[in-house]
């Protein structure tokens, strides 16, 4: 269009910049591709996720957002019928490598799951759990460790006098803060949350979206939601998968605002999904 | 009915009613200037009267337009969708502003003002009231190579503005008793010059719609 010039000023809110911090890549995937039996469930995976930052996987129930998100981490391989190919680097390191422990890995890289599950015991116990199985039992030293790991959730000022009660006494918010205090008291340095707030309502959704934004500094998240608000409020990058490929892997303001992908305009306005 | 069905009909009721308002206002820059060329008061008036249901008209649309803001929490081409209907209705009623307006100078001027008016002003209202039926028919399917004409098209109203207000400063110094009565031509020239700029807004509006980045027509 000849007569159309773009406007010389510059936008207030500027969306289509990329990332101005720049971060170090913390897990590389690339061409990843996943089999349940005979079905593929991801093809040709292609993504960089980034070291502390939020970056949030959508997109419609049974498009492999969760296989992805449990590949990370090898739990899907808990399931008996899998086959896998190409490459997922944690640290420039090939987390297939059969050198490289399943349990090292899963130390540095925790997970938050859709339902809070605590273990049937004290909040206290739920926390020093990890930390004792990895060998440590000083008193002093796990106390510390509760405390850290409770303020770290967003939880210790709610559960400070009460650490020997039940984990079930909690409300469903605060049990799954509890599992996110779990979940860093072995200092990882991922969190991958499977749609941590989808049991959650909206006072405790909240609760943890603001958890995830302070989280952020600390840890690098990775985080599949089904709502599409979310993932606009508190990632940095998304990614949206539609019948397992990763249609469109964008920054979230662009994403969410001007989307590269015609798939993606009619995922996250609802045309279908 | 599903989410996205309501959705998709409230945005075709919106569209609708958008365009049935551009035309309102449409309607009123064409009767103000016809009221100003024959001197019409009881038009004049009827226009000035009519500009109240554009207002209330432009309320609604708004109301309705932030609470689908609320309800469907719009993201992408929807969220742009909605904030140009904003713009658009804030637009179309400034259009209409300056028809009101042109039918106020029809009353200052009265009914026995013996002046001559522009003959060309009328042909400047024509071109604004194509530029308009081309800002709808762009806004209709959301076309971006139809709101792109709107540019051209406002630079020729601009200049055909220039030469009447030219015209018309000649005529101020060879009669200059009828001073008052000239400024009130120049101002309804000005005032078409406005409605047209307010179009060029449209396609600008459109513009931002389908492409996601502003753009600048004027």
């Amino acid at each position: 269009m000849a007569t159309a010039t773009k406007t010389q000023q510059a936008p207030i809110l500027n969306t289509n910049e990329p990332d101005k911090e720049e971060t170090k890549t913390i897990y590389s995937i690339e061409d990843f591709n996943l089999w349940y039996g005979n079905d593929q469930a991801l093809y040709e995976v292609q993504m960089d996720i980034p070291e502390n930052r939020v970056t949030a996987i959508i997109g419609p129930s049974g498009c492999g957002k969760s296989t992805f998100i449990k590949s990370l981490n090898r739990m899907v391989e808990l399931v008996p019928s899998v086959k896998m190919s190409g490459k997922i680097q944690y640290k420039e390191k090939d987390i297939f490598d059969p050198k490289y422990k399943v349990e090292d890995l899963r130390t540095d890289v925790g997970m938050v799951f859709q339902n809070p599950n605590p273990f049937p015991k004290s909040i206290y116990e739920n926390v020093v759990y990890g930390p004792k199985t990895h060998g440590i039992k000083k008193k002093s030293i796990l106390n510390e460790i509760v405390e850290k790991s409770l303020r770290g959730a967003a939880l210790w000022d709610e559960v400070k006098d009460r650490l020997n009660e039940n984990a079930f006494g909690l409300s469903g918010g605060q049990q799954q803060r509890l599992c996110i205090a779990r979940c860093l008291a072995i200092e990882p340095d991922v969190i991958l949350m499977d749609e941590p707030t989808s049991a959650l309502d909206p006072i405790s959704t909240s609760k943890i979206e603001e958890l995830v934004q302070t989280l952020k500094k600390d840890y690098s998240i990775a985080i599949v939601t089904h709502n599409m608000q979310q993932a606009a409020r508190i990632s940095d990058k998304t990614a949206f998968f539609l019948n397992g490929e990763v249609i469109e892997y964008n920054n979230t303001d662009n994403l969410f605002s001007n989307p590269d992908d015609r798939r993606t305009e009619d995922y996250i306005t609802g045309r279908f999904g | 009915m599903a989410g996205r069905e309501q959705f998709e009909t409230d945005l075709t009721h919106m569209k609708e009613a958008i365009i049935a308002l551009s035309k309102s206002a449409e309607d009123a820059l064409y009767k103000a200037i016809d009221a100003l060329f024959n001197q019409d008061l009881d038009l004049a008036n009827n226009v000035i009267s009519h500009d109240n249901l554009i207002d209330e008209q432009e309320h609604t649309i708004n109301d309705q337009t932030i609470l689908l803001m609320a309800k469907q929490q719009p993201v992408a081409t929807d969220l742009r969708r909605l904030v140009i209907s904003l713009q658009i209705t804030a637009d179309i009623e400034r259009m209409a502003d300056n028809a009101k307006n042109i039918a106020k100078s029809t009353l200052h001027l009265g009914e026995d003002h013996r002046l001559i008016i522009h003959p060309r002003i009328k042909e400047m209202r024509d071109m604004a009231m194509n530029m308009n039926q081309t800002a709808i028919k762009a806004f209709q399917y959301e076309d971006i190579s139809i709101a792109g004409k709107l540019s051209d098209m406002d630079n020729e109203v601009d200049r055909l503005y220039e030469t009447i207000i030219h015209d018309i400063l000649n005529e101020t110094a060879t009669n200059p008793e009828k001073i008052q009565y000239v400024m009130q031509m120049a101002f309804s020239a000005r005032y078409i010059e406005r409605f047209a700029d307010h179009i060029t807004n449209i396609g600008e509006s459109i513009l931002y719609l389908v492409k996601g980045k502003s753009y600048k027509l004027n």
